[in-house]
C-alpha cells in the first residue's frame, strides 16, 4: 500500500478544463486525517503510518480503542487505516490534510464499498446475455445461465463458476483517476470520473 | 446535495445571460477554436429544451438548415459561449418540446407570447 488518506465521498459535479471541456468529476472530502500509530521495523516488523478519519464519540469506543487513541493524544476516530511510505517524517498525533499529500495532475486509487444491488441474476452480475429469443420453446428461462458444466465427466460443477449471488456492497477499487483539483482551506480533493458507492461513503485514496 | 451545488458556485462562473426557456427563439455566439486562432460562430433557432441543473445544464436549440434539422447542445456554463440573445420568446404549453421535431412548415410555428 502507497501513500494515501481516507475521506468521504460527497457527490458528483462537473467542472470545465483550461480547453473548455466539461469533465466529469467526484467531490471527496479529504482528511484532516489524524496519526494515530508509526510502526517501524524495529517494533513491529514493517514501516507503515496509521491514520485516523472521523468523529466518534468516546463512550461508543472501546476501551482498548480508546487506550489506543490516548497513547497517540487524538480524539476516538471512526475509521482507521494503514499507508506505507509516507515521504516525510511524521509522528502520532500530527495532523494530516488533502494537500499534504495529493497535488493536481496526479493520479490516484479510490478504494470503496460499492453500492449492494442484493442477490441478482447472472445477466446481471456477470453480464451474461440470457436466451437470446422469447419463441421456439423458450418460456421461462429468458435470463437463465443456460448450462454450467458437462456431465458423468467431471461429474461437479468447477469451482468459481459464474452464477448468481450478492452483487455489489464489497470492496471495489478504481485505479487511475486524476486529480483535477485539491481546495486546500476545505479539505476538498476533486477526481476525475466516478468513485464507488454512495455519497457519504468513507473511501480510501491512494497515491 | 446544496453543498455540491454550493461548490459548484465557487468552482465554476456562471455568466449571466437572459431568461429564456422552451420555445425562445434565442442567438448563441459561441467561439470555435481553429488551431491558434478563435473565431465566434452564430446558432439561431428554437430551444427545444433545458435540463439538468447548476454546472451540469444544458439546453438544446434546435433551427432548419434547408431542409434538414439541426439541433445542438450547449452546456450554460460552457467558457465558450460569447453570448446569448433572446430573439423572441415562444409561447408553448410544455417545457420539452420534442414534438417539434416531427413538424415543418406551417405547423412548426411558436405564437410569439405578447407582454402587456
Amino acid at each position: 500500500m502507497a501513500t494515501g488518506l481516507i475521506g468521504k465521498k460527497r457527490g458528483m459535479t462537473s467542472i470545465f478544463d483550461e480547453n473548455g471541456k466539461a469533465l466529469p468529476c467526484t467531490v471527496i472530502e479529504v482528511g484532516p486525517c489524524y496519526v494515530t500509530q508509526v510502526k517501524t521495523e524495529k517494533t513491529d516488523g514493517y514501516n507503515a503510518v496509521q491514520v485516523g478519519f472521523g468523529e466518534k464519540k468516546e463512550n461508543r469506543t472501546t476501551q482498548p480503542l480508546q487506550g489506543h487513541f490516548k497513547k497517540a493524544g487524538v480524539s476516538p476516530k471512526r475509521k482507521l487505516v494503514e499507508f506505507s511510505h509516507f515521504a516525510k517524517e511524521i509522528k502520532a498525533g500530527d495532523e494530516i490534510t488533502a494537500a499534504d499529500v495529493f497535488a493536481e495532475g496526479e493520479f490516484v486509487d479510490v478504494i470503496g464499498t460499492s453500492k449492494g444491488k442484493g442477490f441478482q441474476g447472472v445477466v446481471k452480475r456477470h453480464g451474461f446475455g440470457g436466451v437470446g429469443q422469447q419463441t421456439h420453446g423458450q418460456h421461462n428461462r429468458l435470463r437463465a445461465p443456460g448450462s454450467i458444466g458437462a456431465a458423468s465427466y467431471p461429474a461437479r460443477v468447477f469451482k468459481g463458476m459464474r452464477m448468481a449471488g450478492q452483487t455489489g456492497n464489497e470492496r471495489v477499487k478504481v485505479q487511475n483517476l486524476r486529480v483535477l483539483k485539491v481546495l486546500e482551506d476545505k479539505n476538498l480533493v476533486l477526481v476525475k470520473g466516478a468513485v464507488p458507492g454512495f455519497n457519504g461513503n468513507t473511501v480510501i485514496i491512494e497515491k | 446535495m446544496d453543498f455540491i451545488k454550493d461548490l459548484e458556485k465557487e468552482l465554476v462562473e456562471f455568466p449571466e445571460y437572459p431568461a429564456f426557456k422552451a420555445g425562445d427563439t434565442v442567438a448563441v455566439t459561441y467561439k470555435i477554436k481553429e488551431g491558434e486562432k478563435e473565431r465566434l460562430q452564430k446558432f439561431q433557432g428554437v430551444v427545444i429544451q433545458r435540463r439538468s441543473s447548476g454546472v451540469t445544464e444544458t439546453f438544446t436549440v434546435r433551427k432548419m438548415s434547408g431542409t434538414v434539422g439541426v439541433e445542438r447542445i450547449f452546456p450554460i456554463a460552457s467558457p465558450f459561449i460569447d453570448s446569448i440573445e433572446l430573439v423572441r420568446s415562444g409561447k408553448v404549453r410544455r417545457s420539452r418540446i420534442f414534438y417539434q421535431r416531427k413538424r415543418t412548415g406551417k405547423s412548426a410555428r411558436i405564437k410569439e407570447k405578447r407582454r402587456f
